[in-house]
């Protein structure tokens, strides 16, 4: 369109400042894999160069012997992510259907109860849940990590699968009402279904949160290493004295990779799904 | 068929309008009973253990002796002052760069679908894996940022970012705004999106200036975003935990204990429950009071704005 053109010199200035902006989003993953592709004495002696000639996938090997339970940890990380996502997700569609469809006392009030939530992070929270783990002894277990990650993540999946919800027409139900199903049946082989392309969206936003906040809970509710997740078994080295940088950085690279794969497929949708909201219709 | 319909409906309305409260409170049940027990419960059980003296020992009820003591600490008010100035200086960052990137990331150029994607991995990946790639950039000895400030001649010697108390501050403020800042452009993107065309073709054809354009129309048109983000931004930031214990565990010498940080080494790492649920329902009062005026706020702003 006409308006939006720009001139050449216009493009040129929005080319370069989107080049900063990105650089500044980009520049730790940049250095992370021009660390982890250096030798680590040569890190640590030379001065500061941006290249040099030594570039070696030698970090890549070592890693696995420096960080002996590395495989563990990126295990771990998808194993509980992905366990938070599927009982996140058993929660939060019966209940983002009824807020979508059904007219019930408090609803309104209920909804802005569960936003509240979002409010207080584990952090606040920490000392009583402690107990409460400690007293179902769950605490040092995977469900130390994935129930709380849970509960934190049902009020925005709420949300967002609502939204999602009440976009899709609500001829369908009645149809299958009037030829006499019975709710859950509804919900179960006429809703579901087509909510399927919701799903994913919010499913990938859980897990992505999922992946994303298991460090408190890892950190304070957890000290068997076998269990741990990827953020908290990197710090564990991070906090010794001679951290070796090169095979830190190429393991965390190594332990991102699975989540950046997700992303990467699913991101036409989900970076419409999340913004769906914020958009006026 | 019309017939039908309008002698069937006022039977079948009445029978679901009976089982909708039912069927909807068990749909909910499951959502209201994990975050009774993982949230509300807690939070109810924080506010006891406020009034005791709570260590893994034992408790004893104390009164409000914790609230006292820690009212009368002046370094206390120091790190309630130091959050939110974290909070405030963090969060308008944030909302400042979001804003040049959600512009920058509109504007019709040829790759932009690329840089949509590009601006996204920090919010993909675990928190707490960036913040180690930012704890390297600051390192004293070979870190990216020192390293380019010696290079460009501003720094003569090597500068541990992370050592003194200054520094340390504002490199947490640069690594937060960089966690915070693709969740703010998207948003802002999908905004500015949404704002009606026709708005800017009316202006375009009186001759307005683009500027006066993004002033007078983009702006007052995605608002209501900015505000619900900013709330959105800064409850996240006052929460803020990974970011600050990684990179400098509340140090140098307190330079970046925040509320957040303050109660987790006084309840998780020296375990003192009591003093330590003191300080968390501290946090609790004073986000809601934020929110809450915050929100009485938004709603002038959207009545204002006239939207919605």
């Amino acid at each position: 369109m006409q308006i939006e053109k720009l001139s050449l010199l216009q493009k040129i200035g929005v080319y370069i400042a989107t080049f900063f902006f990105l650089l500044f989003v980009l520049m730790p993953f940049i250095e992370m894999i021009r660390v982890s592709l250096r030798p680590m004495s040569h890190l640590m002696t030379a001065d500061f160069t941006w290249w040099s000639e030594d570039f070696s996938l030698q970090a890549y090997r070592d890693m696995w012997v420096t960080v002996p339970l590395l495989g563990r940890y990126i295990f771990n990380s998808i194993f509980i992510a992905t366990s938070v996502t599927a009982l996140t997700m058993v929660v939060v569609v019966p209940a983002a259907y009824a807020y979508a469809r059904l007219e019930f006392p408090f609803k309104t009030l209920s909804l802005g109860g569960f936003l509240a939530v979002n409010m207080f992070t584990g952090a606040v929270l920490l000392i009583p849940l402690y107990r409460v783990l400690r007293t179902l002894s769950m605490l040092n277990t995977y469900w130390a990590i994935i129930i709380p990650g849970v509960a934190f993540l049902i009020p925005t999946g709420i949300w967002l699968l609502r939204s999602y919800l009440e976009k899709i027409p609500r001829e369908l139900e009645e149809a299958a009402f009037v030829d006499g199903a019975s709710r859950l049946y509804t919900l179960r082989r006429v809703v579901i279904p087509l909510a399927v392309p919701g799903l994913i969206v919010v499913g990938t936003a859980v897990f992505i949160g999922a992946y994303a906040q298991q460090f408190l809970f890892a950190i304070t509710f957890n000290n068997v290493r076998e269990i741990q997740p990827l953020p908290a078994g990197l710090y564990e080295f991070i906090g010794y004295q001679d951290v070796t940088w090169n095979e830190m950085m190429a393991a965390a690279l190594t332990g991102i990779t699975p989540v950046m794969l997700v992303f990467l497929f699913l991101q036409k949708y989900l970076v419409a799904g999340l913004t769906a909201g914020a958009v006026k219709e | 068929m019309a017939l039908v319909a309008e002698t069937a409906a006022p039977e079948r309305m009445q029978r679901r309008e009976l089982s909708d409260r039912a069927f909807a409170w068990l749909l909910i049940s499951p959502a209201v009973l994990f975050i009774a027990v993982i949230v509300v419960w807690p939070l109810i059980e924080t506010i006891r253990l406020s009034f005791t003296d709570a260590t893994l020992g034992g408790e004893n009820w104390v009164g409000l002796q914790n609230y006292a003591a820690l009212f009368a600490d002046p370094k206390f008010w120091q790190i309630v002052g130091r959050t939110f100035y974290w909070m405030v200086l963090a969060v308008s960052l944030k909302l400042i760069v979001g804003l040049i990137g959600a512009t920058l990331l509109n504007a019709a150029v040829p790759g932009k679908a690329l840089f949509r994607v590009l601006v996204m991995p920090p919010w993909v990946i675990p928190i707490a894996i960036g913040v180690i790639g930012w704890k390297w950039m600051y390192n004293g000895y070979f870190g990216l940022i020192s390293g380019l400030l010696q290079e460009f001649g501003l720094v003569q010697d090597r500068v541990a970012l992370l050592a003194t108390k200054t520094s340390a501050f504002y490199s947490a403020i640069v690594t937060d705004v960089w966690v915070g800042t693709p969740m703010v452009t998207l948003f802002f993107l999908a905004a500015m999106q949404g704002v009606s065309r026709d708005l800017y073709e009316a202006a375009w054809v009186d001759g307005a200036s683009r500027w006066y354009r993004f002033r007078r129309i983009t702006i007052p048109q995605i608002m209501p975003v900015i505000v619900s983000m900013a709330l959105l931004s800064a409850i996240w930031t006052f929460n803020s935990f990974e970011i600050i214990w990684i990179l400098t565990e509340g140090g140098p010498r307190g330079a970046t204990t925040t509320l957040i940080i303050d109660t987790y080494k006084v309840a998780i790492s020296s375990q003192r429950f009591g003093e330590g649920a003191a300080r968390a329902v501290v946090i609790v009062v004073l986000l809601a009071t934020f929110s809450l005026f915050y929100l009485w706020f938004l709603n002038r702003v959207n009545r204002h704005y006239g939207a919605k």
